[in-house]
């Protein structure tokens, strides 16, 4: 009791550790679900509206990597990065750029996956009305994503609560170090090992929250989407 | 200076000799017509027909396998000045005047023209009070004025319409004729496909009846359902089953 009492002033008088600790892993995992929307909306789209040989191939594997684990995806980027690694004199190694890396890999299938799957099922609907109006194809691919909004950004929700919630992949490349590296996620899994609860209560507390609001926003885009746009 | 050329148009359009094949399947077979101005043009015949794809066809959605099409001696004309309504019509998933603004964009008009245009074209079709509704929220009925409004907000010079009517209750049919009339009126060709002869009796210039992808008969919609000419539309017109 008097941990569960300790984490919970830690989070109310905003304790500068935990504070710094939540704003970098905020600042990491929005910076990759970014990062993979670049990435991963137009490659869904392209997947999704482009007829190409191996189309199926590519479609298998974004479903699959779906599920790629943390730690694989951890260890990949770790073998770019390292010194004797091809992207090694980038100097990326235990930074947060190469978090916000690890976590790109893992959010961009994701996205990809997702995308691919909305975008297309609209188009199988749309593709005659807009053939019909003579829509030119660029303008076909923005009324596709503009239309798909709502679940679009239920996808961009669903990569950052992976992101957020991920630790295999940062802590391999993250290192973890205090006040540089440490997120939440490895932030608990240390101070769980150390024996130090209430901190790790208390980021467990603000993680929590914030996948409860991810979720909550995700239902409220998806409300919106209906109320507005039927 | 007075630009002396004709004023280009897809009317009349041609269809010679036109098949349509899926594999070994003919869905059009040997197809000739030709959709003049006036009033309008009505197709009916049993399901799967070739009513649909006679109509996609016309509207150049889809090539013909054989055969070849013109619009006003022109081949490979974009449907910039055609428009279609399909019997599920696709709502955008935006409100009701954005769909047809939606319309208006695509066909070039300027964006200080809209709001006229989409308080005019709704009100032609009897949705005055509907513009800030979300589209897919309609009822079947509205679904299908909506869909012409927004076919008609590309100021067609031909518009196709797909059993416009099917599966609706006779309040909402009245309505969709009543557009389809005024639309004929205001010279814009009406090519459409149904099932209710009642209807083509009531909107139809020229019946084209078909069947197993051919036109068995095409003419004048009175002389028509006064003298058949074939076995096939006699049996049609007395409500047989064609199969």
């Amino acid at each position: 009791m008097t941990g569960d009492f300790t984490a919970l002033q830690l989070v109310l008088t905003a304790d500068p550790a935990l504070v710094a600790i939540v704003t970098l892993s905020l600042a990491v995992s929005l910076t990759a679900v970014v990062v993979a929307t670049v990435a991963g909306l137009p490659l869904g789209a392209a997947v999704a509206l482009l007829r190409f040989p191996g189309r199926e191939a590519v479609i298998v594997a974004l479903n699959a990597l779906m599920g790629l684990p943390p730690v694989v995806a951890g260890l990949a980027v770790y073998l770019l990065l390292s010194r004797s690694g091809p992207l090694g004199s980038w100097g990326l190694l235990f930074t947060p750029q190469a978090m916000v890396i690890a976590q790109a890999v893992l959010v961009t299938p994701i996205i990809a996956a997702l995308a691919r799957q909305t975008i297309e099922d609209l188009w199988v609907e749309y593709r005659d009305e807009l053939a019909a109006l003579n829509v030119s194809a660029p303008r076909r691919v923005a009324t596709l994503i503009w239309d798909a909004r709502f679940s679009l950004v239920t996808t961009l929700l669903a990569g950052f609560g992976r992101a957020a919630a991920e630790v295999g992949a940062i802590i391999i490349v993250g290192g973890n170090i205090e006040g540089f590296t440490r997120t939440m996620t490895t932030a608990i899994a240390l101070e769980t090992s150390k024996g130090d609860l209430p901190l790790a209560m208390g980021l467990g507390m603000v993680l929590i929250a914030i996948v409860v609001i991810v979720n909550a926003l995700a239902w409220g885009v998806r409300r919106a989407g209906e109320r507005f746009a039927g | 200076m007075i630009d002396m050329r004709a004023p280009v148009t897809d009317l009349p359009i041609l269809l010679q000799d036109v098949g349509y094949r899926v594999r070994d399947v003919a869905i059009l077979d040997g197809v000739s017509l030709c959709l003049t101005e006036g009033a309008p043009t009505v197709l009916i015949g049993p399901n799967g027909a070739g009513k649909t794809t006679l109509l996609r066809v016309g509207m150049g959605l889809i090539r013909p396998t054989a055969g070849q099409v013109t619009f006003g001696g022109r081949s490979d004309v974009p449907p910039s000045r055609r428009a279609i309504v399909f019997q599920r019509p696709v709502m955008l998933r935006r409100s009701v005047a954005a769909n047809i603004e939606y319309a208006l964009s695509t066909a070039g008009f300027a964006r200080g023209e809209w709001p006229a245009r989409v308080a005019e074209l709704l009100d032609v079709v009897g949705l005055a009070d509907f513009g800030h509704r979300p589209a897919r929220r309609l009822s079947g009925g509205e679904q299908q004025r909506l869909a012409l409004a927004r076919a008609l907000a590309r100021d067609p010079e031909v518009l196709f319409l797909d059993e416009p009517t099917a599966s609706l209750d006779p309040a909402a049919t009245k309505a969709i004729e009543d557009v389809v009339r005024a639309v004929a009126v205001r010279g814009i060709k009406v090519v459409m496909s149904t099932h209710d002869l009642g209807g083509a009796r009531r909107l139809a210039g020229d019946i084209v009846l078909m069947h197993r992808g051919r036109v068995l008969e095409n003419g004048p919609a009175t002389a028509f359902f006064a003298g058949p000419r074939t076995e096939e539309a006699r049996r049609f017109i007395a409500g047989e089953l064609l199969v």
